[in-house]
């Protein structure tokens, strides 16, 4: 794989990850907790699905075999996705939404803070503004974790049921595969592996905040989001999403 | 751009390149944000440059997030009233590199976002305004200093939702970004 590849392929974990929890988040549209929260939920998926776009938009250059961003997004199928099996996952109750923001928030904020210092100057403009974004999207989730984590009898109950559902997920978060080593020996990506320290460190704090107990690091299982073998739940994501698209191929509106 | 947009040049359109800009900033300055109709593109902060290249009069806008849904309205409108005002193809380019930030909020713009009841962003942008703790944030109605924080997240994402803590009133807090 040349260079080019790599990092079109790298943008797309990028970008899917973000536009499935992007996805996922608005999935609770006209059902979150109180009217604050629902804001609060389509402020993040907003954000997140706007930055999937600037990312699909360079990916899309980079490929340049005709496909633009939306086609990107809404014509391909589940194993041409790149994104986290974490993302994917289902939201469950209002603990494992919180819980799934979060571990992802913590990865995000520190991959983004990473390719601000990217050799290539297109994802540093993007990552540099989506790092904003996300700086505020960690304050909330972190915060939510450990309200729940040190609420009551039944919401702290709820938020360990969660973190044992979703951390086999973070496996991936803090392992490199062979697209991430030659990207970072390219000073283009950073090795997740070098992230690892940071994205514990946080979760540890919040999760010690929260009356959490941290978990021994997730072991590694067949499935790989980033190599585009998901768990079912992104099928299901994906024919909602991508309905309109695929039954009426380029409408607009 | 698509092929076939940039048709007509507006070259000639005004007498003087200079003259055109100025005019082209008085157009700008009356562009509001339809979020916050109060407060113009330029006031924003937005608006990176105004240029004249090639014959046509040359902007270059910065979304303010990601997923704003106005930035494509903005641009339409901006382009509009361009064209309204007499130029005939305007070219617009969104450039996210450096992105925008709460600092470029000028001192008018403050002031009336303040007027329209949304309270202006606190400080500058700073890392430690982004990861610190609640700025002082004081009431667009009464003024008062006694406010609480109920939502990170307001009506649109660059907003956070307070309450004054003696007048009452839920207001709007324009986050530092």
């Amino acid at each position: 794989m040349n260079p080019q590849n790599d990092l079109s392929e790298y943008l797309l974990r990028l970008a899917d990850s973000a536009l499935v929890q992007g996805q996922r988040l608005c999935e609770w549209c006209g059902r979150a907790p109180a009217l604050e929260e629902e804001m609060a939920l389509m402020n993040v998926g907003l954000d997140l699905v706007g930055q999937a776009r600037n990312w699909y938009e360079y990916a899309a250059e980079l490929l340049a075999d005709g496909r633009d961003a939306d086609r990107l997004a809404y014509r391909r199928d589940e194993r041409a996705y790149r994104n986290l099996l974490l993302v994917e996952q289902p939201n469950g109750d209002y603990a494992v939404t919180m819980a799934k923001q979060f571990l992802y928030d913590v990865w995000h904020f520190h991959t983004l803070a990473a390719l601000t210092g990217s050799a290539d100057a297109r994802v540093t403009g993007i990552a540099a503004k989506a790092l904003k974004e996300v700086t505020y999207h960690l304050r909330r989730s972190a915060e939510w974790v450990q309200r729940l984590g040190d609420g009551t009898e039944e919401s702290h109950r709820r938020m360990v049921a969660a973190v044992r559902e979703l951390w086999r997920f973070t496996v991936e978060l803090v392992h490199a595969d062979q697209v991430e080593e030659r990207l970072h020996r390219a000073g283009i990506a950073p090795n997740p592996e070098e992230l690892a320290t940071a994205w514990r460190a946080k979760v540890a704090d919040v999760f010690s905040s929260a009356g959490l107990a941290m978990p021994e690091p997730a072991s590694h299982f067949y499935l790989s989001g980033k190599r585009g073998l998901h768990t079912e739940h992104l099928g299901l994501l994906l024919a909602e999403m991508q309905f309109l698209q695929r039954a009426y191929p380029d409408a607009t509106w | 751009m698509r092929p076939g947009e940039l048709i007509a040049s507006d070259r000639g359109a005004r007498p003087a390149a200079a003259g055109d800009l100025a005019l082209a900033r008085a157009v700008l300055e009356r562009v509001m944000d339809p979020e916050v109709p109060v407060v113009s593109v330029v006031d924003l902060g937005i608006v990176r440059e105004i240029d004249w290249r090639d014959g046509h009069l040359h902007l270059v806008v910065t979304p303010t997030y990601s997923g704003c849904p106005a930035t494509e309205l903005i641009e339409s409108e901006i382009g509009a009233a361009l064209k309204q005002a007499g130029f005939a193809a305007p070219r617009l380019e969104r450039r996210l590199d450096p992105a925008w930030t709460t600092d470029w909020i000028s001192e008018r713009g403050r002031e009336r976002l303040r007027a329209y009841g949304i309270a202006p962003p606190h400080g500058s942008a700073s890392k430690r305004s982004l990861l610190g703790e609640s700025p002082q944030v004081h009431c667009p109605q009464c003024g008062s200093a006694h406010t609480e924080l109920l939502s990170q997240f307001g009506s649109t994402a660059c907003k956070a939702l307070y309450r004054c803590r003696d007048c009452l009133e839920p207001f709007d807090y324009f986050k530092c970004i």
